[in-house]
């Protein structure tokens, strides 16, 4: 029974966080933590974990765009060492902080004098890092270490009709060093939205950027993105869509008046964090969904499926 | 009007194409122009140029020329372009290596103007959004 990490006690688990879920994204925290306490994980925060980076440096002289990311690696070897039945390994459910934490843990484990470097950097810190902790996404330790089929059993009210397209934008499945699934047609999502009860639907976007950051100074550039993924969604009569990145997620939803503008007929669709759909689905209350901070309110199509 | 372009080793090999194969680590006489870079790119549409013909530009030593286009800061590094490229260059790394070019050129070239955007504007901006586009866009 994977679930536990011996008798009775909760498995323990490092979670890092990352900006946004601690601003903008509570939503994406309390439904994390929450829907992984009734899996019986015990997830703990980093102690100082500090900024992932955001973005991956793409340039060949980039040892010190790791510093940020890889000192979180030391985080993770420091709460490893104090708390008994924890791993050297941790959990982010921001796909952002998962691509750059990822890329950069691969990269010094590639290339040992930047590793050397690195720690000559961080010569102030007790622990040095020796390219020995893993980075897991929320959706792979959920597949690989709860297991579906284990996580279908804790649902107490299946999301029985709910049509859910799954977007997963750029940074889970690319570049395929980082991706834990099928690079150009990944399916754990579905399967996880599946053991929910829920109903995936297929569209043609799911892989689609969904223009990121340059949201900052040019909204009507994501305004048609927005309309064109969104738009296809709604072509394939979903409900609503989930996501795994708060960029995404602020894109998607928040961006939608500006679709409709560019577009009139524009339909506007909930945008929703896995995590929320399955502390939905585990029985937990508004405190965990936090569904007031969604900018398309998602309660209409729940309501209209019997979910609210 | 005289439209003949001469390509000529001298600019193929010239110091421009040298430099951005050092800073993107990426071989940029490897292309042969196939364009799937380009039609698999979402951010193409509001590109004044298209990343097959930026890598062709590269190739060409047309500093000046792809300095001064929109499209370098148009991409947003999806890598969907990388995943797809036959010869295995990777293209975001060598539109990064473009912007360092522009953002390394002596004075302060940033393309993101933040203080610009109105008081509203920046506040319902996660901070997400915001780091990544100063990461990506300003020195």
């Amino acid at each position: 029974m994977p679930l536990m990490g011996n008798e009775n006690k909760p498995m323990k688990l490092a979670y890092y966080p990352g900006c946004t879920l601690k601003n903008q994204a509570t939503n994406f925290d309390v439904s994390t933590v929450s829907s992984m306490a009734k899996l019986d994980v015990e997830v703990e925060e980093l102690d100082r974990w500090n900024c992932c980076g955001t973005v991956h440096a793409l340039d060949s002289d980039n040892v010190m765009n790791r510093v940020a990311p890889i000192t979180n690696m030391i985080r993770v070897k420091e709460m490893q060492a104090k708390t008994e039945g924890m791993a050297g390994e941790f959990m982010t459910s921001c796909a952002m902080c998962y691509n750059t934490l990822k890329r950069a843990n691969i990269d010094v484990q590639q290339r040992a004098d930047a590793l050397e470097t690195i720690n000559e950097l961080l010569y102030l810190e007790k622990t040095k890092y020796q390219g020995d902790v893993e980075v897991l996404h929320l959706l792979e330790y959920l597949r690989d270490r709860v297991g579906f089929d284990n996580l279908a059993k804790k649902v107490t009210r299946p999301l029985k009709g709910l049509r859910v397209a799954c977007y997963y934008g750029c940074l889970l499945m690319r570049p395929k060093e980082v991706a834990f699934d099928d690079a150009e047609n990944p399916t754990i999502m579905e399967n996880l939205i599946r053991a929910l009860g829920a109903t995936p639907v297929e569209f043609s976007h799911k892989m689609e950027c969904c223009g990121a950051y340059q949201t900052v100074d040019k909204p009507d550039v994501i305004a048609d993105r927005t309309d064109r993924i969104m738009g296809s969604a709604s072509e394939e009569r979903a409900d609503l869509v989930v996501v795994s990145c708060p960029l995404c997620a602020f894109n998607l939803d928040y961006r939608q008046d500006d679709a409709k503008r560019l577009n009139p007929d524009f339909n506007n669709m909930p945008v929703l964090y896995f995590t929320q759909l399955m502390a939905l689905a585990f029985g937990c209350d508004e405190a965990a969904l936090r569904f007031d901070l969604q900018h398309i309110d998602p309660l209409p199509v729940l309501k209209a499926r019997g979910l609210d | 009007m005289d439209t003949t372009l001469r390509i000529t080793s001298a600019h193929a090999g010239s110091s421009f194409t040298a430099r951005i194969e050092k800073i993107s680590g990426q071989k940029l006489l490897a292309c042969y122009q196939c364009g799937k870079c380009s039609a698999g790119c979402p951010m193409a549409a509001h590109m004044d140029v298209l990343p097959n013909r930026m890598i062709r530009m590269a190739q060409l030593g047309m500093q000046q020329q792809l300095l001064e286009t929109k499209a370098i800061w148009m991409c947003v590094s999806c890598l969907t372009c990388n995943s797809r490229c036959p010869k295995g260059i990777k293209i975001a790394e060598v539109i990064e290596a473009l912007r360092k070019a522009a953002l390394g050129g002596g004075e302060r070239n940033d393309n993101l103007k933040i203080m610009e955007l109105t008081p509203e504007a920046r506040s319902v901006l996660p901070p997400i959004a915001t780091i990544s586009a100063m990461r990506k866009l300003t020195s």
